[in-house]
């Protein structure tokens, strides 16, 4: 089955889980900035969280921090990686845990610190006791393919590649891939699709994009406006009923825990609908 | 004629593949084909003339109507090329002597990319006037 499926680490009392089944730790990345790699780690992890899965999710672009304001988790943000990775605090102290869901913890970034100051193995080590305690951790990779990148796929077993429909963007992700360890088998999650201009001929499609990286796909995201307004709000998508964005990333999720989704519709349901319709009647936008 | 069906508002849905979309694919393909040959543009120009070339010395081709392409196959990129033959040259120059096995074997390094030429034989007819 899927590469991502794992085990169920035992959630009886904290400490005993431990050791049991180590979790799967899964690097969100795509080399070119800007293609929401940030937003797909907050919502794949919410998602996941409410599947009812133990869920960490760290934010590993060093200097850049992000993650905690998708996440709207910004205020409660005391310590960081590098902290725990020096030693200064403990674990405990640096996870936060998420407003709405109690599986949900964020291991935020430093943002007055620089990507070269993570060590690679203690990145690793770091890691391995992060699945130690949960079933999947998401690491947000931060953008190029330098020393932040190679921090952020050290202690990772699997990748999701996000990409845009767009030439600069297919090429990036491209060499991301040829970046990565042997042996891994990358999944592809192509976001901002606008179906409508697929079918006028004016933007790349799913195949189009695919044609190039022949990779598994995860999952299509729609361009739909909705995205940003749970971005200003930090509240993730994934957890809006109404919304086709939040389908997707639920739909992802779904997969990456084993559940038989059927092929990824690579063309998803007409941009804009559904947030139209919940704007029109709750006022959302 | 075609053209003109292609650039009128009229017939747009019959060629709905040639929008921006259609450019960006093949901008994608060119750079990711120079990416994974490493080479520039305007050596893969060079390549066709030089490989048009060649193939002159035997055969009379058609180059206006000649495709040299690049698919992506896996991991690797292979060439395909088309060539129309108008014509087998007559005056061709004598066989070249085929080169002299080396003295001691040469371990081949790993290719990048296959490359196969498809010669099609278009209006053989002409063959007779050369």
């Amino acid at each position: 089955m899927r590469a991502f499926e794992t085990t169920p680490v035992e959630s009886t009392t904290e400490g005993q889980a431990a050791a049991a089944t180590l979790g799967r730790a899964i690097v969100i990345t795509s080399g070119k900035g800007g293609v929401g790699k940030t937003t797909t780690t907050a919502n794949v992890g919410t998602a996941l969280a409410a599947l009812g899965k133990r869920v960490v999710l760290v934010d590993a672009d060093v200097g850049l921090r992000n993650l905690d304001i998708v996440l709207g988790l910004e205020n409660r943000v005391r310590y960081h990686l590098l902290d725990v990775i020096e030693g200064n605090v403990g674990l405990d102290d640096a996870l936060v845990r998420d407003k709405r869901s109690e599986n949900l913890y964020l291991l935020a970034a430093a943002q007055a610190r620089e990507k070269e100051d993570v060590d690679t193995a203690e990145m690793m080590n770091l890691m391995e006791q992060l699945r130690e305690r949960f079933e999947y951790v998401l690491i947000d990779c931060p953008a190029g393919i330098e020393t932040g990148f190679r921090n952020a796929i050290a202690g990772a077993q699997h990748a999701i590649i996000v990409c845009t429909p767009e030439v600069s963007a297919v090429r990036d992700a491209d060499r991301v891939v040829g970046l990565l360890p042997n042996g891994w088998s990358p999944e592809l999650i192509v976001n901002r699709l606008r179906p409508a201009l697929v079918k006028k001929g004016k933007m790349l499609s799913v195949e189009d994009v695919n044609a190039i990286l022949r990779l598994p796909l995860l999952g299509v995201i729609p361009d739909e406006p909705g995205v940003i307004v749970s971005t200003n709000k930090g509240e993730p998508i994934a957890l809006d009923e109404n919304s086709a964005i939040g389908a997707a990333f639920r739909a992802i999720a779904g997969r990456i825990v084993g559940e038989d989704r059927g092929e990824v519709s690579t063309t998803t349901p007409e941009p804009g609908f559904f947030t139209k319709l919940g704007a029109l009647f709750g006022g959302r936008a | 004629m075609l053209d003109f069906l292609k650039k009128s508002d009229f017939f747009k849905p019959f060629f709905r593949r040639e929008g921006s979309g259609a450019t960006a694919r093949e901008r994608l393909r060119l750079v990711l084909l120079s990416d994974h040959l490493s080479l520039a543009p305007d050596v893969v120009d060079a390549l066709k003339a030089e490989l048009f070339a060649v193939l002159s010395k035997y055969v009379d081709i058609d180059p206006q109507h000649a495709e040299v392409t690049f698919e992506m196959r896996e991991r690797e990129v292979a060439m395909l090329a088309s060539v129309p033959i108008l014509a087998v040259r007559n005056d061709r120059p004598s066989a070249p002597r085929p080169p002299a096995p080396p003295a001691t074997r040469v371990r081949r390094r790993k290719r990048k990319g296959a490359v196969q030429t498809k010669l099609v034989p278009t209006s053989m007819g002409n063959s007779a006037q050369a």
